[in-house]
């Protein structure tokens, strides 16, 4: 059995962002980078499903050279080989191109499963696993919380509004995007990151997998106009706390 | 321009996510067709023609099925535009949709200017302008981004339509979520715990100053998800949607699935560090200062009061 898991690097959201000079996006420099969290749950299922069987298991990512940070981790979890897919330009790459070259990949390689996060934390599109899915021909089931794996079947809960979940089942080959919550994804250990030093790690240029253009374009990026907004309070935490107090007792009932 | 509409259907009821649909089509001033896969008894407030495939043999969940009856209503109406919202529903379809019509999706529109979509990035921290380049756009509109004002009562002009698909990928009912003893929809005073509270212990300060303000402690999910507290103190989305007098946002960054479930509320204090984050766009008050020293203080004070 063969598995695949696609993820992706990302800024800590809680990061200063600036935009870049161009104004198309933000500014790579200075920024944390991450593995997307939505992608250490889909690691994790991957992982936890590879123990049980047995299966191989890939991690691939699409980006410059610091994505190997997070293809360290995703290694030193439990994947047996990381594909880096070199792409100094993937921050401009739409959905679209993203997912074909995940499915450039991985059709002549025959996946049993390929797990991916429902989105990322900074584009959110939550399209790049159902296309990659439609590309190869695959069922696909998103927003996943819970999953199992029995005779060539997944039996998984979507995760709906309002706490409802929806029992779905799928057959094998198939392609399911994982959502916050689904496990808990595991800390690597200190002996795990020394083996997953030995491991694979496979480099391959972008182009040797995309051969389409893209179909969209961010012509701009800015930050939102503050909306009128509300009072912003700073300094003394004692001071900070009779001002609070104050402001309850004449905008609100909850201190009458 | 045409837009085709994708209205939703679930446990046997129409969506309220129709009217966002409606918005936006008011808003980009199209003319509108609807599709859904759903019932004669639960039919949209619509005015125009709807595409109704039947739930008895279509499915509520069946994306592959629901796929199919879209494209052929496409292939009649020749929209522009296809747009869905950013739901289970919508965000599960619309990829499988602008994949087989090979039209660009813009996910999450938060707003239409001069015909073009803007987009939330990094959790609401930025936002980007987008330029489609296809001929077709599949378009997934963010959960109340565009609101219906008035509404009078109509009925569509009904089609019944219908598919011999059937797909791979098997419905096998609901759950519910689990009903616990804590409804936060009736509290007067909430105070929510997020990311930042830092670690599960500290969920007891939280908890002591809802007490000091006689309300009940919620949280965001990473919270709930790390078990750091009962999901049936999630507020948000995939939780309760709130409306207390004072809701206290405590380490809460403000992701758009929580702020759905808070924004009702009467007023709103946010205690955050970071003084960017998209928390303080609906808070009346926001304070900009570390929750572990200042909530317990806090609480000391209002007891004393």
């Amino acid at each position: 059995m063969n598995i695949l898991v696609s993820i992706k690097q990302v800024p800590d959201m809680e990061s200063k962002f600036k935009v870049n000079k161009e104004g198309t996006w933000y500014d790579g420099a200075d920024l944390a980078w991450r593995m997307n969290e939505y992608d250490e749950y889909a690691v994790e299922q991957a992982v936890q499903l590879k123990e049980k069987t047995g299966a191989d298991l890939t991690v691939i990512c699409i980006g410059p050279e610091r994505v190997k940070e997070a293809m360290k981790k995703a290694l030193a979890m439990g994947c047996d080989r990381g594909v880096h897919v070199v792409d100094e330009a993937s921050f401009e790459k739409d959905p679209y191109s993203i997912a074909a070259i995940i499915a450039e990949f991985a059709r002549p390689k025959s996946f049993d499963l390929i797990f991916t996060g429902m989105q990322s934390q900074d584009r959110g599109s939550a399209q790049v696993g159902t296309l990659a899915a439609e590309m190869l021909g695959l069922p696909c089931i998103t927003t996943i919380v819970d999953f199992a794996f029995e005779k060539g079947t997944v039996t998984v809960k979507r995760e709906l509004e309002g706490g409802v979940k929806a029992r779905v089942t799928a057959p094998t080959p198939a392609l399911v995007t994982c959502q916050l919550g689904l496990n808990t994804p595991r800390y690597p250990t200190l002996p795990n990151i020394m083996k997953a030093k030995k491991k694979e790690l496979l480099s391959l240029p972008v182009a040797d997998l995309l051969n389409i253009s893209v179909q969209q374009e961010t012509t701009r990026l800015y930050f939102p106009e503050k909306k009128g907004g509300g009072l912003v309070l700073e300094g003394d935490l004692g001071d900070l706390a009779d001002k609070l107090i104050r402001i309850l007792k004449e905008k609100t009932t909850v201190l009458a | 321009m045409k837009t085709l509409l994708v209205a939703e259907y679930r446990e046997g009821r129409l969506q309220n996510n129709v009217n966002d649909l409606m918005a936006f089509a008011n808003k980009a001033g199209a003319d509108s067709t609807m599709f859904l896969v759903g019932s004669k008894t639960d039919l949209p407030q619509f005015q125009g023609k709807l595409y109704l495939a039947d739930t008895e043999k279509c499915g509520e969940y069946n994306p592959e099925v629901h796929k199919e009856l879209l494209l052929d209503v496409v292939a009649k109406v020749k929209p522009d535009m296809v747009i869905f919202s950013h739901s289970s529903y919508g965000w599960d379809l619309a990829p499988r949709v602008a994949f087989a019509l090979k039209a660009t999706q813009i996910s999450e529109v938060v707003d239409f200017v001069d015909g073009v979509p803007i987009v939330p990035v990094c959790n609401s921290k930025l936002r980007r302008k987008v330029t489609p380049k296809t001929d077709i756009t599949v378009l997934t509109l963010q959960a109340g981004a565009f609101s219906l004002t008035d509404q009078t009562p109509v009925t569509p002009i009904v089609e019944m339509i219908s598919t011999p698909a059937t797909g791979t990928i098997r419905f096998g009912g609901y759950e519910q979520a689990e009903k616990g003893g804590i409804d936060l929809t009736k509290a007067q005073v909430i105070v929510s715990a997020g990311r930042g509270i830092g670690k599960p212990e500290n969920i007891g300060m939280i908890a002591k100053l809802a007490q000091a303000l006689k309300g009940e402690y919620g949280a965001s999910r990473p919270v709930v998800d790390s078990e750091w507290a009962e999901h049936n103190r999630q507020v948000g989305t995939t939780g309760q949607t709130v409306s207390p007098k004072l809701y206290m946002a405590c380490g809460i960054s403000g992701a758009i699935q929580h702020l759905a479930g808070m924004k009702k509320s009467e007023f709103v204090v946010a205690i955050n560090t970071d003084k960017d984050a998209p928390i303080g766009e609906m808070a009346d008050v926001l304070v900009v200062v570390d929750l572990k020293q200042f909530i317990p203080l806090l609480t000391e004070r209002i007891l004393a009061l």
